[in-house]
C-alpha cells in the first residue's frame, strides 16, 4: 500500500515520530539542462551501497530509463485546484474576467469558461462570483512511482504535460523516498534533480546535505552554473562541482575551476568527452559499466561524498 | 509570425537552434525572445547591446499590522498559505515566496487601510539590439520561485508589434513552457537521437497537440546511425525538418559562445528554408 495522499496532504513535512534524521540527501543539479545529470545519478547509485534512488525532475523523467524499475506501484498526484464556471448558475455578469488577473477566464459562445491552462487556483474568481457559480475542482497533474530496480527502491514520478510543475510533486518524491529510507533502515538518498533554478529545483535542494552541481566547460554552462550556485547558497546547501566533458574546452575548465576556488567549492571530478557515453546511453545501458574514465570520475565523486558527509 | 522553439529534455540545443534562426532571418524584421527566464543565455550567443533594463514586478501585499485587527480573512482565504496571521501577539507574517500576485487578499480584507498591495520585483527585461534583430530577454531573479508570471509579461507586453518573433523556451512541458508555446504559429520540437530525447520528446509531442500547435523536429547531435526519431516523427505525423550532425568542431564552437551560423557559414541556409517554409504555410 502506497503511503501518501491525505497524510501527505495534511503534513508535507518530515513527521514528527522520525525526529532522527538517519540518513543524508544528495542532490544531483546543474542549471544547464543536458550536463549529465541523470547519467552520472545512475552511475553514483550503481557503486553506492544501501541506497534509495530518486527522479525528481519530474517534468522530463529519464533515470527510469537507465535503471529499468520493476514491481511498479503508482498513485495519482493532485495538483493545485483549478476553478471551474458552473454553465446553469452563471448570469454573464462577467465580474470573474474582469477580476482575473491571469486572465484565464475566455467569454466565448455566449458562454464563460474558465481556461485550466492559464488558471492560477487562486480562488478570487469563486469568491467573487455573486451568483456562487464557480467551484474549485482538484486536479490530478500527474502520478508518482514507487519501484524495485537491482540499484535499490526507486522513487519518480511522471508530471502530465502542460500541468503546473510547482515543486509539490517533486516533494511527494522526496518525502516517499525519505519514508523508504527510514522504513529500511538505509543510509543515502540519492536524487535526480531538474534543471533550472525555480521552484522544482527548490524543491529538491531544501534541507538536502550536498548538491553536487554538474557543469560542462562552455559559456551557458558556467553561465547557468553561476546561477544555480546562487542558489544553492542561498538555501544554505552544500555543494560539489562535476565538470563534464572538460576536455572540449580547456580555457573554460580553468574558468569554472577559478570560479570554484573563488567561492571555496570543492570540483569533485572532471569527466572526459567520450563516444563510449554515448554509445552506451544510446543502448539504454548504463555507461559507467563499460565507460572507463567516466567509472574513474564515478569512483572519485564518491570518494568526495564520502569526504564531505563524513 | 511567433515561431517557438521547444525541447522536453535540457541541452538539446534549443539556443542553438533559435539564435541560428534569427541570425539567418536577415530578409525579415526579426525579434529574438528568450523566454528560458531561468537560465536565460541567447544573449552569449547574439551579443546584444542591451538598451533597457526594465525590472518586472508582481503585486504582493503589505499588512499595517496598526490598522489590521487580525481577523484572519485574508488568511484563511489565501489558497497558497503565503499569509500567517498570529492573533494573540498581532502579527502579520507574509511569504513572498508562497505569494502567487492574485489579489484574493486584498479583495477579502474587511479593514480599510490594512492591506495594500506593492510592487516587488521578481526580476528583469531586457531589451536590445544585434545588428539588425530586437533582442528581448527575461531573466528571473534567482530564488524566485516561478518565472510564469515574467514569461507573461513579457508576451502580453513586449510582443505586440509586427515581427517575425523567434521565441526560445525553457527545457520541460510544464507552465513556463505552455505560456511560451500558447500564442505561437509554429513550433520546432529539438531533440537527440538517444532514449533520453525521444522520451521527452514524446512528452512534448503530447503538449503540442493539446495545445493545437504545428510542429517540425530538428534532430540535433544526429550521428546518422539511429533511427528512432525519425520513426517517431512518422508514428506521430509531425515533419523532421533538420539534422545538425554530431560534431565536436560545433560544441567548441558553441563553448566559446559562438552561433552555428557563423562557425558552419553553409547551415545559414538551412535556417533561411525553414524560415521560409514556416511562413509559407496556410
Amino acid at each position: 500500500m502506497l503511503h501518501g495522499g491525505s497524510f501527505f496532504k495534511k503534513r508535507p513535512h518530515w513527521p514528527p515520530e522520525a525526529k532522527m534524521k538517519n540518513f543524508k540527501e544528495i542532490v544531483i543539479i546543474s542549471g544547464k539542462g543536458g550536463t549529465g545529470k541523470t547519467t552520472i545519478t545512475a552511475s553514483l547509485a550503481d557503486i553506492i551501497p544501501d541506497k534509495i534512488v530518486a527522479d525528481a525532475d519530474v517534468d522530463a523523467a529519464n533515470l527510469y530509463i537507465l535503471l529499468k524499475p520493476g514491481n511498479i506501484r503508482d498513485k495519482d498526484f493532485t495538483g493545485k485546484s483549478k476553478a471551474e464556471i458552473n454553465k446553469d448558475l452563471c448570469t454573464n455578469c462577467n465580474l470573474c474576467r474582469e477580476l482575473c488577473r491571469f486572465h484565464a477566464v475566455e467569454f466565448n459562445n455566449g458562454h464563460y469558461r474558465v481556461d485550466p491552462y492559464s488558471c492560477e487556483g487562486c480562488g478570487l474568481c469563486k469568491i467573487a462570483c455573486p451568483a456562487q457559480a464557480i467551484e474549485m475542482k482538484d486536479q490530478v497533474v500527474g502520478k508518482w512511482f514507487v519501484s524495485d530496480t537491482e540499484f535499490g527502491n526507486f522513487v519518480y514520478a511522471r508530471l502530465i504535460p502542460g500541468a503546473e510543475n510547482s515543486g509539490s510533486l517533486v516533494t511527494m518524491v522526496r518525502f516517499q523516498a525519505k519514508m523508504a529510507a527510514v522504513k529500511k533502515d538505509i543510509k543515502t538518498i540519492l536524487i535526480d534533480g531538474p534543471p533550472g533554478i525555480g521552484c522544482p529545483v527548490t524543491a529538491s535542494i531544501t534541507g538536502v546535505d550536498l548538491a553536487i552541481i554538474v557543469t560542462e566547460p562552455t559559456y551557458s554552462g558556467i553561465s547557468d552554473l553561476e546561477r544555480v550556485f546562487d542558489l544553492t547558497t542561498h538555501f544554505k546547501v552544500k555543494s560539489g562541482i562535476v565538470i563534464n566533458r572538460f576536455d572540449i574546452n580547456p580555457g573554460n575548465t580553468k574558468k569554472v575551476e577559478s570560479f570554484a576556488k573563488e567561492n571555496g567549492v570543492p570540483v569533485f571530478a572532471k569527466i572526459p568527452h567520450s563516444q563510449c557515453i554515448m554509445e552506451e546511453i544510446a543502448k539504454s545501458s548504463l555507461p559507467s559499466r563499460k565507460c572507463k574514465p567516466l567509472a574513474r570520475a564515478i569512483e572519485k565523486i564518491y570518494e568526495q561524498i564520502k569526504n564531505e558527509l563524513l | 509570425m511567433y515561431i517557438a522553439v521547444a525541447s522536453g529534455k535540457g541541452g538539446t540545443g534549443k539556443t542553438l537552434v533559435s539564435t541560428s534562426l534569427a541570425l539567418s532571418a536577415k530578409e525579415y524584421r526579426c525579434t529574438y525572445v528568450d523566454l528560458d527566464v531561468e537560465e536565460p543565455n541567447g544573449a552569449i550567443f547574439l551579443a546584444p547591446e542591451i538598451r533597457e533594463e526594465i525590472p518586472f514586478t508582481l503585486q504582493v501585499p503589505e499588512i499595517d499590522e496598526n490598522i489590521c485587527t487580525f481577523c484572519e480573512t485574508c488568511a484563511k482565504s489565501c489558497l497558497f498559505n503565503a499569509i500567517s496571521i498570529i492573533p494573540p501577539v498581532k502579527k502579520a507574517m507574509f511569504f513572498p515566496d508562497l505569494c502567487h500576485s492574485c489579489g484574493v487578499c486584498a479583495y477579502v480584507c474587511p479593514v480599510d487601510g490594512a492591506l495594500k498591495e506593492v510592487a516587488r520585483e521578481i526580476g528583469k527585461i531586457r531589451i536590445g539590439r544585434s545588428g539588425n534583430i530586437t533582442f528581448i530577454e527575461g531573466r528571473l531573479q534567482v530564488g524566485q520561485l516561478s518565472g510564469v508570471p515574467l514569461i507573461k509579461g513579457i508576451i502580453n507586453d513586449y510582443m505586440d508589434m509586427e515581427s517575425l518573433f523567434i521565441v526560445d523556451s525553457s527545457p520541460g512541458t510544464s507552465c513556463p513552457v505552455v505560456e511560451s508555446l500558447k500564442k505561437s504559429d509554429y513550433v520546432i520540437l529539438v531533440t537527440e537521437p538517444n532514449p533520453f530525447g525521444l522520451n521527452d520528446l514524446k512528452l512534448t509531442v503530447e503538449l503540442v497537440k493539446e495545445l493545437g500547435k504545428d510542429a517540425g523536429i530538428i534532430v540535433n547531435k544526429d550521428d546518422g546511425k539511429s533511427t528512432i526519431i525519425d520513426e517517431f516523427s512518422r508514428e506521430v505525423n509531425i515533419p523532421v525538418i533538420l539534422e545538425i550532425p554530431y560534431s565536436i568542431d560545433i560544441q567548441k564552437a558553441y563553448s566559446n559562445g559562438i552561433p552555428l551560423v557563423v562557425s558552419m557559414p553553409e547551415t545559414a541556409e538551412k535556417f533561411k528554408a525553414i524560415i521560409k517554409m514556416i511562413s509559407r504555410r496556410p
